[in-house]
């Protein structure tokens, strides 16, 4: 490679004119507005406004709460179904895999207000399809968005479903560039299959689980649709508003902009701090 | 060895018997989809349990027609997808490029900066885009305001980076030898060869943008500049609405990416794998 000062900014100017246009300087201006009284005209700098009533304000822990709760339970569950899937995908015993590959993998290409339409639906709690297969099973009807800890559930399954298909692609990935001559000696040695999942496959898939596991987190912390669509803005009474939908809310219902930032801000130091957690104890867990 | 092929038999019937009632809960929600989209308002209130498709689909999308004008809708989000991914995969391999095949000062930073913003959660620019685009441009209900926002996309980036940087440099020095130009060798060397990692990008990008729903949705929200998700959205959680024109849109919305992506797996597959072998 030669130094081409010229060239290279050429090819690269339209890319970092949008760059530094709709990321760099929204980056910077979020920050400087979360110190801003914007429910004034001209907004005036107010550098404890938005801080102080975030660190005070109900609405921001049970948005919190609620987030962690879906990040605690939905992650590791997802990630270990798409850990499931991608395994046994990648069996080599397997017929029909084409179709199974189309089963799991075809929610990822589905639109987010699309599923939430059908998953609204099957969950209604009178007339929907899943209420009514419980009851052919002696389930009595749940109510999935009158009960709180029902319409977490309802989240949690639905992004599952949504997301599932998406980490396995990823995992599957990682199981198919592990070399094959490894099983081979393993079984020769009369190592179970069993072990040889928990010995050598999910040692070697370790990073990849862990990207997924990042990327998730980062998916979660802003999780919007979802509640917004399927739970009805969050409902019931506040029980499954998350982070993403009160910076909806106070940003584009209350026009609120000082404050939404502010939790903008606190949306994305919480992504970054839980994925460095994760890669740090991914790695001391070797 | 006759006991090693029975052993063989279990374990290829257990494998079947794990996967295959996963699999038609996770069809059940796309096979409902289509069903609903069928049936007249009654039959999907019915006490019974329906799971065969009725005929009333027809009926059900002229509701959603006259509630919600679906048809301009879907010709927005299409005519955007199609833009979108054209520039996206414009920029993103001359950035590439740049990134793969030069040496010059401020590489690392650049390099640095779209490692960085992957990370970051669109969350964090999104109130700051918007009182841009809406306040001080006054695009809000555009076009522009639906395709140039988004165009920023790292993970796009990299994936050109990669198949330009595994290019052998022979191909590019014997003309430069012969004076061709540097942007000539791009769009007619370089560019060619990387047909099909530019295929599976498209293929991620115009899925993005189809099924784009926040950006949209805060973006343009005049009804005649709606996108189609965000069309089909305002229609949920409305109480008197027909479901049954819902679920039409939303096969409308799903059907035609679930097609493309049956017959072009591998480049989906390939494209979304790709965002972790960096």
């Amino acid at each position: 490679m030669r130094l081409r000062n010229g060239i290279a900014y050429a090819f690269l100017a339209p890319y970092l004119l949008i760059f530094a246009t709709f990321w760099l300087w929204p980056i910077i201006s979020s920050f400087l507005i979360s110190f801003q009284n914007t429910r004034v005209n001209p907004w005036r700098f107010a550098p404890s406004l938005n801080w102080g009533r975030l660190v005070g304000d109900p609405a921001f822990y049970n948005a919190l709460y609620n987030t962690l709760i879906i990040l605690v339970i939905q992650v590791p569950v997802m990630i270990a179904l798409a850990t499931v899937m991608a395994v046994l995908l990648n069996s080599p015993l397997l017929k029909a895999r084409p179709l199974y590959r189309f089963a799991f993998f075809a929610p990822v290409v589905v639109g987010e207000v699309a599923y939430a339409a059908v998953f609204r639906l099957m969950f209604s709690i009178d007339f929907g399809i899943v209420n009514k297969l419980l009851g052919t099973v002696g389930i009595s009807a749940i109510s999935w968005f009158d009960n709180a800890t029902a319409a977490m559930a309802l989240v949690i399954i639905a992004v599952t479903w949504r997301w599932a298909g998406y980490n396995a692609i990823i995992i599957l990935a990682g199981l198919q560039s592990v070399p094959g001559d490894v099983y081979e000696a393993a079984t020769l040695d009369r190592v179970s299959k069993v072990q040889q999942f928990f010995h050598i496959t999910l040692p070697l898939l370790r990073p990849i689980i862990l990207f997924c596991v990042v990327l998730s987190v980062i998916g979660t912390m802003q999780l919007f649709t979802e509640p917004f669509l399927i739970t009805n803005r969050g409902g019931p009474g506040g029980g499954t508003e998350t982070l993403g939908l009160l910076l909806y809310r106070q940003g584009f219902n209350s026009l609120n902009f000082g404050y939404a930032s502010a939790i903008a801000y606190t949306i994305a130091a919480l992504a970054v701090a839980i994925s460095l957690l994760n890669l740090f104890f991914g790695r001391q867990a070797k | 060895m006759k006991s090693k092929s029975r052993s063989l038999l279990m374990r290829r019937l257990a494998l079947h018997a794990a996967l295959t009632p996963l699999a038609i809960i996770w069809l059940f929600p796309l096979w409902m989809m289509f069903v609903f989209s069928t049936m007249p308002d009654y039959g999907i209130f019915n006490p019974d349990i329906v799971l065969w498709p009725s005929t009333n689909f027809v009926e059900n999308f002229n509701v959603l027609q006259t509630e919600t004008n679906f048809l301009r809708a879907m010709f927005i989000s299409i005519t955007v997808a199609v833009i979108y991914t054209v520039l996206s995969v414009m920029l993103t391999s001359m950035a590439g490029w740049a990134l793969a095949r030069y040496r010059f000062a401020g590489r690392s930073i650049v390099i640095a900066i779209i490692l960085g913003t992957i990370t970051l959660p669109f969350a964090v620019v999104v109130i700051p885009q918007f009182i841009m685009v809406a306040r001080e441009f006054k695009l809000a209900n555009s076009w522009v305001a639906l395709i140039v926002p988004p165009l920023f996309n790292s993970l796009g980036v990299l994936f050109m980076r990669q198949a330009f940087s595994m290019m052998p440099s022979e191909l590019f020095d014997a003309a430069r030898v012969e004076g061709v130009k540097e942007w000539r060798i791009f769009l007619h060397i370089a560019l060619p060869l990387a047909r099909p990692t530019m295929a599976a990008l498209s293929i991620i990008l115009f899925l993005a943008s189809w099924n784009n729903y926040l950006w949209p949705l805060l973006i343009n929200s005049k009804p005649g500049m709606m996108t189609a998700p965000v069309a089909l959205g305002t229609l949920i959680g409305i109480t008197k609405v027909s479901w049954g024109g819902i679920m039409a849109g939303a096969v409308l919305l799903t059907a035609p990416i679930l097609v493309v992506f049956i017959f072009l797996q591998r480049h989906f597959i390939s494209g979304i794998a790709a965002g972790a072998i960096k």
